[in-house]
This record gives structure tokens, sequence and C-alpha cells, in this order.
């Protein structure tokens, strides 16, 4: 076995298309080694629910053998993984949830059917939050999710079984979901890279819905090109989804080699108050410097109503939730309670069992600001200062390409330490939530460490600028290491 | 605003959610919590402001009105906990 | 109904859309397949799947708007309507709550006292069928079938200006015809395509306030609807007048005991918790789509009726029953249209023989034995004297069974009409020989008598010799 054989884990999607390319190595070869280190490894980090070894290796001998005959997609023979919220056809999709536990999916996710059509080989199902909510993996039916910095630490949620696989090497690309933070907030956690897209941007279809108007489907990579790389697949128009925009999606990868000499970068005042960790905050300051060094001039912009961007999202997103959460029924799919009395204790015993506490607390939630009595003031109220929080970043983006902040206010924290107090936990969201509350695209890189844990750069962008996210992001990488660093358990 | 255990049991009800004992005592202390905490907004000056219910001004496309779909009864009643004749089981329903 | 008391009745009617596939999937709506053979992953509900919008509903509601004299919405909007049973997989029915796609409609019935009479109608809104609930045949258990979850429904919600069942089935008649004109219904009641809830409450005369209602469910055919509301109605007044209060509630009508009774399983407090649905996106239609959705309208049957009374000379009643339905309507113009025959004839033979067979063999009009153009033939035979009325019921009856077509019937039977005088004059002389009693009498002024030489010249000629002739050369005879 050559050098560049044993350290294939290490290596981003790019480099191992090369390698497939030039016949360094096989698909079935990759997908050998990454099988082996994910059996290694992920006893420690638990960022698998289902490790999907024999199919992965029949579509890897299949890649191999199309790339032999001169055919394949652009990520042919290139392992990935899915977030455990993704449809697969024949193989357990549980959504971290008791409820699906037993659940085999019949159809794929259109994501899922995009990247298997462009050649990708999947190695898994990563575990998260359930059903989406939560940010720190800690409300998985299946165990928590630990961060391979440290694995006393909560990688983030909900996307943290993507996000720790990915920077523990043990895949160079998952996808995941987004709705308040979810990719983002674990990929800065993990100093690993994760794109949110724009809303309607990738396709809805076959991924289980949290909450409907601010979903959205992204990836987790260690690269932005490799973002860049596997977003150009996910994305586009889908009919399936009424939501998916049909808008033509740009080659992501030609635009990341130019400069970013000129770009506006939006500085929000309010991300700097209090909340900010003192030590992520000098390594955001530092970020933005690199940005500026690179001929990036900052502008300060104002985002009056972020302070409510955390309440607002969690009316709208319980109200969602509990009406999507509830075709959980025990009838069709999902747990059933043995013995039911009636129709009500089918019900409510299927449900109280399958569903754990953090998700019953959020339809619950969900079910009383939209109960009588309660619309105007919550649910209605929520909108309209969603429409708010929609206008101030629309009126930023009037001046600047991208606004650039801290992902999370604080590196990674540990496990237990905010799961009994769910208003702590939410406002850990509150740098991300807006991105999805406006519809906008948002990105988190790896740019520092806080007491060797690593901190994530956010950046959003107007809709449709993935472009930009992605080029600013790749600029930095070609000047920065951050990326590179590899947590010592893993290397 | 703190919500009543009363109030609490009737979400839990329209919810189809059957609680135990202490999970009501959590939940009547957690869900208040989380009211107080989203009555922030009351405080906004929303006067005037429509309701945004999606991120985009986009518009319902449409489909065609064609027959896609495929009998999958059998494949599709795998994941039932409960079928006989092709129908789902449900305890017995009085209307 | 009991004097001093008033009734007010509004009326909320589902008509299921006749589309290909289902309101947000692409299952077929085709009714009585095996049960969930048509239901796909959409209509179950599954986890992940999305609703797209059937273009054809909105055409079928652009439509039915326009028909009614509503506003089509510019802009309308899809909403949950959260509630947990069985037979609606999601947990939520989506439909339309705060801006539905048709409203401010009007459809004229004709009253009690036979005048026109506006009846308002509030809106008609989109929105999805729910799945069956079946009991029969499972110990402990119901079964649910979702072929039907998802076929588009238009529920359209009435003012509450009707005054009594009679009414109300009017109004509900004119709106069944309405839809099956416009073809965007099969109005099949049997299948539950066209059903209807009702709400009912009753008030003394003069009382402005309305009285508490009740909300009548499964009310399935015209029949029930009447009896329905009249057997309501009753027992509201009885209510009252026994000093008790009436309860807002939804009440099961049961056509086996003609009664209505309480439904249990809507008991509990209903706290349906809308809000719009984030998976669907504004329904928006443009002033062009709705001008060319009007060129597509065809003639309704109150501007039918008028054009039936104006342009054939039809009396009313026969220009109302032939415009119940387009297919008739249809059929009797394209008869009119192949034959020289008074308009008023074919409305009569449309109207009694034909109608009666397709009755007797439980036949809609569409699969009638005999064709319009069959039928036509037949009358242009009564038209130019072939045969007479009475034989051409003959005829009909040979048409009906199969025989051929009216010529070849009558060739066949040889019931040409005799138009010969001269052996007309024949049969008559031999019948004057043959009764000179009445004769003589009839010479004497009974001249009633007529009739009896009619007959028996008739008989003599097996009904063939032409009736009018047979009378002139009678007359002519018996006067000499």
């Amino acid at each position: 076995m050559s050098d560049s054989q044993q350290d294939l884990f290490s290596q981003s999607m790019t480099e191992l298309a090369a390698g497939l390319d030039a016949g360094d190595f096989t698909s079935a070869e990759l997908t050998e080694t990454l099988l082996e280190r994910i059996g290694a490894h992920d006893d420690k980090l638990n960022a698998f629910i289902t490790v999907t070894a024999d199919e992965a290796l029949q579509s890897a001998a299949r890649a191999d053998e199309a790339r032999a005959s001169g055919r394949g997609g652009v990520l042919n023979g290139l392992p990935v993984l899915h977030k455990d919220i993704f449809c697969t056809r024949g193989v357990k999709t549980t959504c971290g949830s008791r409820m699906l536990d037993n659940f085999v999916a019949p159809y794929d996710a259109t994501v899922v059917e995009k990247l298997a059509g462009a050649g990708a080989v999947v190695l898994g199902k990563t575990n998260m939050d359930e059903f989406a909510m939560g940010s720190s993996n800690e409300t998985s039916y299946f165990g928590p999710v630990r961060n391979p910095w440290n694995l006393e630490c909560s990688p983030g949620g909900s996307s943290g079984g993507s996000a720790a696989a990915v920077a523990a090497r043990l895949a160079p690309a998952a996808t995941g979901t987004d709705t308040g933070g979810s990719i983002r907030q674990p990929a800065a956690l993990t100093g690993t890279v994760g794109i949110k897209p724009t809303y309607g941007r990738v396709s809805r279809y076959g991924m289980i819905a949290f909450a409907s108007s601010l979903d959205q489907a992204g990836v987790i990579t260690r690269t932005a090109e490799d973002a860049a790389r596997l977003l150009g697949v996910m994305a586009g128009f889908d009919e399936r989804d009424s939501t998916s925009i049909d808008e033509p999606v740009p080659d992501y990868i030609a635009g990341l080699d130019r400069p970013i000499k000129g770009l506006r970068v939006g500085i929000v005042r309010q991300h700097f108050d209090a909340g900010l960790d003192a030590d992520c905050a000098v390594s955001i300051r530092e970020a933005i410097a690199v940005l500026e060094s690179l001929g990036a001039t900052t502008v300060e912009v104002d985002l009056p109503n972020l302070d409510l961007s955390v309440p607002t999202y969690y009316v709208v997103a319980p109200a969602e939730c509990s009406s999507n959460l509830s075709r959980f029924d025990g009838v069709r799919f999902g747990h059933r309670a043995d013995e039911a009395e009636d129709l009500m204790d089918l019900y409510c015993r299927s449900r109280g069992e399958g569903f754990g506490d953090e998700v019953k607390r959020r339809i619950m939630t969900g079910t009383y600001v939209l109960s009588a009595g309660y619309y105007d003031a919550y649910y209605l109220k929520a909108q309209q200062v969603r429409h708010l929080i929609a206008d101030d970043f629309r009126s930023a983006f009037a001046d600047v390409d991208v606004i650039a902040g801290p992902t999370s206010p604080t590196p990674a924290f540990r496990l237990g330490d905010k799961i009994d107090d769910p208003i702590t936990m939410y406002l850990n969201d509150i740098y991300t939530i807006g991105a999805n509350l406006a519809g906008l695209p948002g990105m988190s890189i790896p740019c520092g460490f806080v007491n060797g844990l690593p901190v994530g750069l956010h950046l959003v962008a107007a809709h449709f600028a993935e472009e930009t996210l992605l080029r600013c992001s790749h600029q930095f990488q070609q000047h920065t290491d951050w990326h590179k660093a590899c947590p010592k358990d893993f290397a | 605003m703190s919500l009543s255990k009363e109030q609490v049991r009737h979400i839990a009800m329209l919810a189809r959610l059957k609680l135990t004992e202490e999970e009501y005592a959590e939940s009547v202390q957690k869900l208040s919590k989380i009211v107080d905490f989203v009555d922030q907004l009351s405080a906004a000056d929303t006067r005037d402001v429509l309701p945004m219910a999606h991120p985009l001004h986009a518009v319902q496309r449409l489909r065609p009105d064609v027959v896609t779909e495929t009998d999958e009864r059998d494949y599709l009643q795998e994941n039932a906990a409960a079928v006989a004749d092709g129908l789902y089981l449900v305890p017995k329903v009085i209307e | 109904m009991k004097a001093g008391w008033e009734v007010v009745i509004g009326l909320e009617i589902h008509a299921q859309l006749a589309t290909r596939s289902k309101i947000f999937s692409g299952a077929s709506t085709a009714y009585g397949a095996a049960p969930n053979t048509q239901a796909c992953l959409v209509d179950l509900g599954y986890p992940g799947v999305l609703p797209v919008l059937n273009e054809e509903v909105v055409h079928m509601a652009t439509m039915f708007g326009l028909a009614v004299n509503a506003t089509v919405a510019p802009r309308s909007v899809f909403a949950r309507k959260n509630y947990f049973y069985p037979d609606l997989p999601k947990g939520y029915q989506i439909s339309q709550f705060e801006l539905p796609i048709v409203e401010h409609g009007e459809l004229y019935i004709t009253d009690d006292e036979g005048r026109d009479k506006r009846i308002g109608i509030t809106r008609a809104h989109l929105e999805e069928d729910a799945g069956k609930s079946i009991h029969e045949g499972l110990e402990r258990s119901s079964g649910i079938d979702l072929n039907r979850a998802g076929t588009p429904l238009l529920e359209i919600v009435s003012e509450p200006d009707l005054r009594s069942a009679k009414e109300a089935v009017a109004y509900m008649r004119k709106m069944h015809s309405i839809v099956r004109y416009l073809r965007i219904s099969d109005g099949n009641m049997q299948e539950g395509s066209f059903r209807c809830d009702a709400n009912v409450s009753v008030r003394p005369v003069g009382q402005q306030e309305l009285g508490t209602r009740t909300e009548l469910k499964n009310l399935n055919s015209f029949r029930f609807v009447e009896r329905a509301i009249n057997f309501e109605i009753d027992r509201q007044i009885e209510v009252i007048e026994d000093g008790g209060e009436v309860v807002q509630e939804t009440r099961l009508y049961d056509s086996d005991k003609d009664e209505t009774r309480p439904m249990r399983s809507k008991e509990e407090s209903h706290d349906y918790r809308y809000f719009p649905d984030p998976d669907l996106l504004p329904v928006e239609i443009s002033p062009e789509y709705i001008e060319t959705a009007r060129q597509q309208l065809p003639e309704l049957p109150t501007a039918k009726k008028r054009r039936f009374t104006d342009q054939y000379d039809l009396k009313p009643d026969d220009a109302d029953l032939l415009t119940g339905s387009r297919p008739l309507a249809d059929y009797f113009e394209a008869a009119v249209a192949a034959t020289g025959a008074k308009p008023q004839l074919v409305a009569n033979w449309v109207i009694g023989d034909l109608s009666g067979a397709l009755n007797r063999d439980s036949l809609e009009i569409a699969d009638s034995k005999v064709s319009a153009t069959e039928l036509a033939g037949l009358l242009t035979r009564i038209h130019d004297n072939t045969i007479s009325g009475k034989i051409a019921k003959q005829v009909f009856e040979a048409m009906w069974a199969g025989e051929g077509d009216a010529d070849t019937v009558i060739d066949a039977k040889g019931l040409k009409q005799i138009t010969d005088s001269t052996a007309i004059e024949a049969v008559v002389d031999e019948v004057i020989a043959a009764n000179p009693g009445q004769v003589a009498e009839y010479r004497a002024g009974k001249e009633k008598l007529i009739g009896f030489f009619v007959g028996r010249v008739m008989q003599a000629t097996k009904g063939q010799a032409n009736p009018g002739q047979v009378n002139q050369i009678l007359k002519k005879k018996l006067h000499d």
C-alpha cells in the first residue's frame, strides 16, 4: 500500500476524485478503507445509526466498472454519508427517533437519488437529534454523538453525526439539514465546513419534515471546494417539491478561484454583544481580518430585530412541526403501542412512547401557539416579526455581499450541560436562525480554536448567492489552515 | 405567563400525546418558560406588517392532471403494524 | 311545518371534482378499486413526501366561480386543518381557510311560491377528501381504505338563505345540474361524489337573531336531504316548545330510521388550528386565465331554458325538464336538428316515451338504445304522415328492442299508414253498411258516435289508416 493509500481517509473529495481518475486506487479500496475506519472509530463517536456496508461495496464495484468503461457521474465512486432524515429506499430511516426505529423507507429522497445518480457511494446514515430538534445531538433515541475534538463534548446538532463523522475523517462529506442552524452550528463545533443553501435551492422531497418553511438540505465537508462539488449535484428544481425553485444551478466550482478583492463584508453590530464568548470573538475578528487582507472591505450593518429571531423561530418551527408530526399515529408506519383500548389510546400511547421529550415539548408548544385564542398573539405575531427580520436582511444586502460573524456563541459545550434548560439550548442558534427565517444561504467554516475546540466563521449572503459564500470560503481556506487540522485521536 | 396543568393536559390531548404524571409536571414548568420566552414578541411593533408564511415570494406551480402512480400497496403495507385484506386496522371507530 | 316558526338553512355541498389524478398526487381517482391500491405515498402521508397541486382543479374551480357569478380570487392560499382521525392520514386536511379560490357567488332557485329566489354563495374552496373507515366484517377493529384520500373536492358553502327543506333540495338540484353542466363533477350521489351537510336552525317568526343550529351530516341523496331537514325542524321545534334548548352539535342522518342523532365521534371540542400550509405556495390566477375560462363556459341551465322556450317555443315546464341535464338537452337539440317535426313534438317524445324507457331500464341518456338521430327518424315519419302517433309508439318499442331504425321497423311490420282515399273509402263503406243502427243514431244527431266509427275503421285497418283522412271520409259519407 502506497502512502497515498494509507491516508486516503484524510483526503478531500476533490483529492479523492483525482486519485480515482489517476487510477491510484479504486472506489472499492476507498470504500473498504473507510468502512474499516468507521468500524474502528465509531464506537467512540456514535455518529452512525446505520452503516450500509454491503450496499456501499456494491455501489463502489458498480462505480469502478463504470469508470473502467469510461462512464460515471461527477461523484463516481466517491463516498458520502446521509443524515438519517433522508429517506433511503430499502434502508432503515429513523430520523433519530424511536417512532421510526423500524421504518424502512419505500422510496429515495431527491437528494439521495441525485447523489446516487452522480455515482456517490453511501457508507451509512448518520445520527441526529430526534426529528432534527436539538442543538447538541442529545435528543437522539440512539444516544448522543460525541465531538471528535473532545469526546466529553457535544458535536452540536441536529446534524451532529454528519459533522462528527466528517471531522473524524470517517468520510469526506455528509448531507445534513438545517432548520435553525442544524448544519452550520455542528460544522462550527467540529471544525468542518457546512453550507445551508437558499430555501428552495435543494429539493425537500424525501427529507422528513421538521418545519417546512425553514428546512433546507445542505452538506458538511472539510473544504469549501467539496461543498461546491456536492451542492452542484444536489441543487436544482424538483417537480415533486412545490417550494423548490426553478432557477438554473450555476457551476459552483468554476467561480471558486475568483479573488474576493472588493467583496463587501457586512459586520453586524449586534453579533458582538454580550453572549458571544470573548475568545471566540477574537477568532472571528481575526478571520474577518484575513478576508480584509484578501481585499474585502468591511461595512458595519444593523440587524435591529436579531434578538427576536430566536423567539420567532420558537413559535414558527414548533407550529409547523406540531402539524408535520401528526402523521405519526401508529397506523400506516412507525411505532404502534401494544393492546390499545381504543383509537384515542392508540394515538396517545403510540405518540407518547414513540417521541422523546424535546419532540413532545415542541409539538405541545406548536399546538399551543396555533390553538384557538392564542393564534394571533403568537403564530400570527411571529409571522409578522419574521417579515421584519427578512426586511432587515434585505436592507443589509443592499450594502454588502456577505455578512460575516460567529456561527455559535461558544465552542462545543459539554454533553449534559444545556439539555435540561431548553431556553439556553435554543439561544445557541441565535446567529444562525435569521438565515432560515429569511430563507437565505448560510455557511460556516473553521476559523480558529479556543481551548482546543474549533470556532466557526458564519457567512450569510443574499438569496441564491451560494456562489459568493463558496468563493469567499474557498479563498479563505486557500490562505488558512484551520480546515486541515485533524482531531488527534483520529489522525 | 405560566401555563396551568389543565392547559397542558388540553394541549397534550389535542396533540394526542400520553404523558406520565412526572412528564406533566416537567412540561408545565418547561412549557411555561418557553411561553415566557416567546412572549418577547409582544413588544415588537408589527402594525401594518404583513405576516410572512414563506421565505420566498414564489407562486404555486401546477402539475398536469396525469396518473403517474402505480399500485404498491403490498410493499407499502410492510411498514404497517396491523393490516387485513388490504385495509389498515385501528381499534373500532364508533361514529 | 308548524305555523309561527321560521326555518333557516345553509348548505355545504361537497362536489368531487372529476379529475383523473388526485389533487396533490398522481394516484388515480377511479372509483371502486381494491382497498388502498390507489393510495400512493403522498395520499398515505408518508414521511418526507410533498403535495403538488393538480392544474385541472384550479381550472374547474375557476369555471365554477364564473358559472355562479362569483369572484375568482386572484390569490388563494391552502391551509392545514388539523385533527386526528383514522381516515385522515396526515393528521391534517389540506383545505382553504382565509383565502378561498371562489367567493361571493349566487344561484337562483324557484321557491315554494314558484318565484325566482336568489341564494347567496358565501364561498367555494378546494380541499382534499378523506379516506373511508370500514366497520363491517371486522371484530374489534375498523379498517381504513385510503383510496379516496386526496380526491379533489370543491366545498360550496351557501349563505343561510334557504327557508325550507324544499328550497334546500331545489338549491341542491340546481347546484347538481351546474356542476354536471360544467363537467367538473360526475355528481354521482351513490358513490359520494356529490354530498351535502346542512346547517339547520329554527326561530319564532319575527325573531331577528338566529336560533342555535345543528349540522346534519351524511346527506347523500335529494330525498334524504329533504327528510333529514324536515325531521330536524320538527325535532328542534319540539325541543323548544317543551321548554328545552337546542344544542349546537353535529348530527348524523339515519335513513333506515328516518331520524337524526348526535354523532359520537365528533363530541370532543374542536380546535382545528388552521394555518397556511408551508408545503404549498399561494395560487395566483391572472385575469387572462379567467378570461380564457370564461370563453370555455358552456351554456348554463337557466340560459338554456330561456333559449329553449324562445327558440323552440316549448312549454316552460318542458324546457325546465329538458335543461335539467346537459346530455338530455343535447339529445333533444340533436333530435330537433335531424327532423322537420315540431320541437314540441320532439320534447313530448323525449320527456315521455324516451324518458320512460330509460327509467324502465335504469339507463342514462348517454346509453339510450335509441339515438337522437334514430328518434328524429321516427318523428319524421309522424310528421310526413307515414305513420300515426299511436303506431309510432309501437315502432319506438321495436326500435328500443333493437329491431332497427324507424323505416326498417315500419317496413318489416307493414305499419305504413294507409293514405289511399279509395282504400279508406272502401273500408268506411263496409263499416257503415255493417252498423246501420249506429248510423241512424248518428244521423239523428248523436255526433259523439263518430269516435265509434273511427275506432271500427282503425280496427279494420290495424290502425294503419290515416286518422285525419278516416275522420274526413266518415263525416262526408255519414252526412250523405
